[in-house]
């Protein structure tokens, strides 16, 4: 836990997670973007929150109203 | 004292060479990439239930894989697991600690997971003839601040110690602790390939974890106070955090780095919570000022409001069919929206 750490042993922790991440590959914005975008849009057509729940299927329709038998 | 003024200069040499690479790969920004997008259209969810049962607080609630049953944690002292159809409660499970601050729905159906103050995780088992605790889960030094089943017998915890665990439910030891954050760590969230997990903390970072080697991979910056809530985007690809800072972003996984700001000069309340819309595309996040604002993820804007708690709104989550939204809050009350 950190808490227990000297100061000495969270630097010695933070340098060696620093020299892991600097090697890191990192894409480019302008690809990755898009593709997050295009992902999106593809799914948010099937999306219940932004196409609307028709009424006769939503299970959380308002209960009440009479039934006549 | 010259071991550490070397390692600070290298530190810094090192994140100096990180932010160039980040700048580097920054070729355009996510209101460039996304100016062929239509708006997302106006949101006006309506309140379809409104769940009462719990006396005090609501710290947290998670649906259950079958988009119907959810779990509730409050302090005052018992989890609550819900029809959302119906509205009726479907069972009641005392806690041993009242100071309950995350629950969690295993992926069967079976198990329910609890913790806070305590320290502990507790396992409960809802298909024995009487609820019956199967495991707790005691190693942390800090408080459990979020709890997920990846299945029926493993856990990944939250704590307060400032560190993540992955536990096996089975002999109900800490099999991977992921050390890395200076801050509590207030939140986690799966990526849907089950194969990492983010965390945000209350030294403003996120981390993303390799669940299998206990490897910190990644660190994001940005957020100037603690991060309350932390989820991954359906696609795998991005995340989302909500900070004390009153802002929610979205960081890029793979171009390591923010791509947008989620706030807005009216707001200054600090975020609790956030879930998401089955396809990224909302952003439900729950704020102190007892609002829940929906933003559009790809456009950063605000596109809707729920308001009708009458205190802060702790946790929000939409179920695996994206059917509805569901928020808790310290007025005692669950809502659910669509």
């Amino acid at each position: 836990m950190a808490r227990d750490m000297s100061d000495n042993d969270i630097l010695k922790m933070e340098l060696e997670q620093l020299q892991k991440e600097v090697k890191n590959t990192r894409e480019p914005v302008s690809k990755t973007a898009k593709e997050i975008c295009e992902w999106v849009e593809a799914q948010a057509a099937e999306d219940p929150l932004i196409k609307g729940v028709p009424e006769d299927k939503n299970p959380f329709k308002e209960k009440g109203g009479c039934i006549i038998t | 004292m010259g071991e550490m003024e070397q390692m600070k200069k290298e530190a810094e040499a090192l994140k100096t060479q990180i932010e160039a690479a980040r700048k580097a790969a920054h070729d355009t920004d996510m209101a460039s990439a996304a100016s062929g997008v239509a708006p997302a259209p106006r949101v006006q969810l309506k309140t379809r239930r409104t769940l009462k049962g719990h006396l005090a607080k609501i710290y947290a609630m998670h649906w259950c894989t079958d988009n119907r049953l959810m779990v509730s944690a409050s302090q005052d002292g018992k989890l609550l697991i819900w029809d959302s159809h119906t509205g009726n409660k479907v069972n009641a499970v005392p806690l041993k600690s009242s100071w309950v601050m995350t629950c969690a729905y295993a992926p069967s159906g079976n198990l329910v997971a609890s913790g806070g103050l305590d320290n502990m995780c507790t396992v409960y088992n809802l298909k024995t003839p009487v609820i019956k605790t199967v495991k707790e889960l005691d190693a942390h030094t800090g408080y459990l601040s979020c709890a997920r089943f990846l299945s029926d017998t493993e856990v990944l915890t939250a704590s307060g110690d400032t560190t993540c665990a992955l536990w096996d439910l089975e002999t109900g030891k800490q099999k991977t602790v992921f050390l890395n954050h200076v801050g509590d760590c207030m939140c986690l969230s799966l990526s849907p390939d089950m194969n990492s997990f983010v965390s945000g903390a209350c030294d403003s970072l996120a981390k993303l974890w390799d669940i299998r080697d206990g490897q910190c991979k990644q660190t994001f910056l940005g957020h100037t106070s603690d991060i309350n809530a932390i989820s991954f985007y359906p696609g795998g690809n991005a995340i989302i955090t909500g900070s004390d800072d009153c802002t929610c972003k979205m960081y890029d996984l793979r171009a390591d780095q923010e791509l947008i700001t989620y706030q807005d000069a009216a707001l200054n309340s600090g975020v609790t919570s956030l879930a998401l819309s089955m396809s990224g595309r909302l952003i439900f996040a729950g704020y102190d000022d007892f609002n829940c604002n929906i933003w559009d993820s790809l456009k950063g804007e605000k596109v809707g409001v729920l308001s009708g708690h009458d205190n802060r709104v702790s946790c929000t989550g939409v179920p695996p069919d994206g059917m509805c939204v569901c928020t808790g809050s310290w007025d005692s009350f669950l809502k659910i929206w669509n």
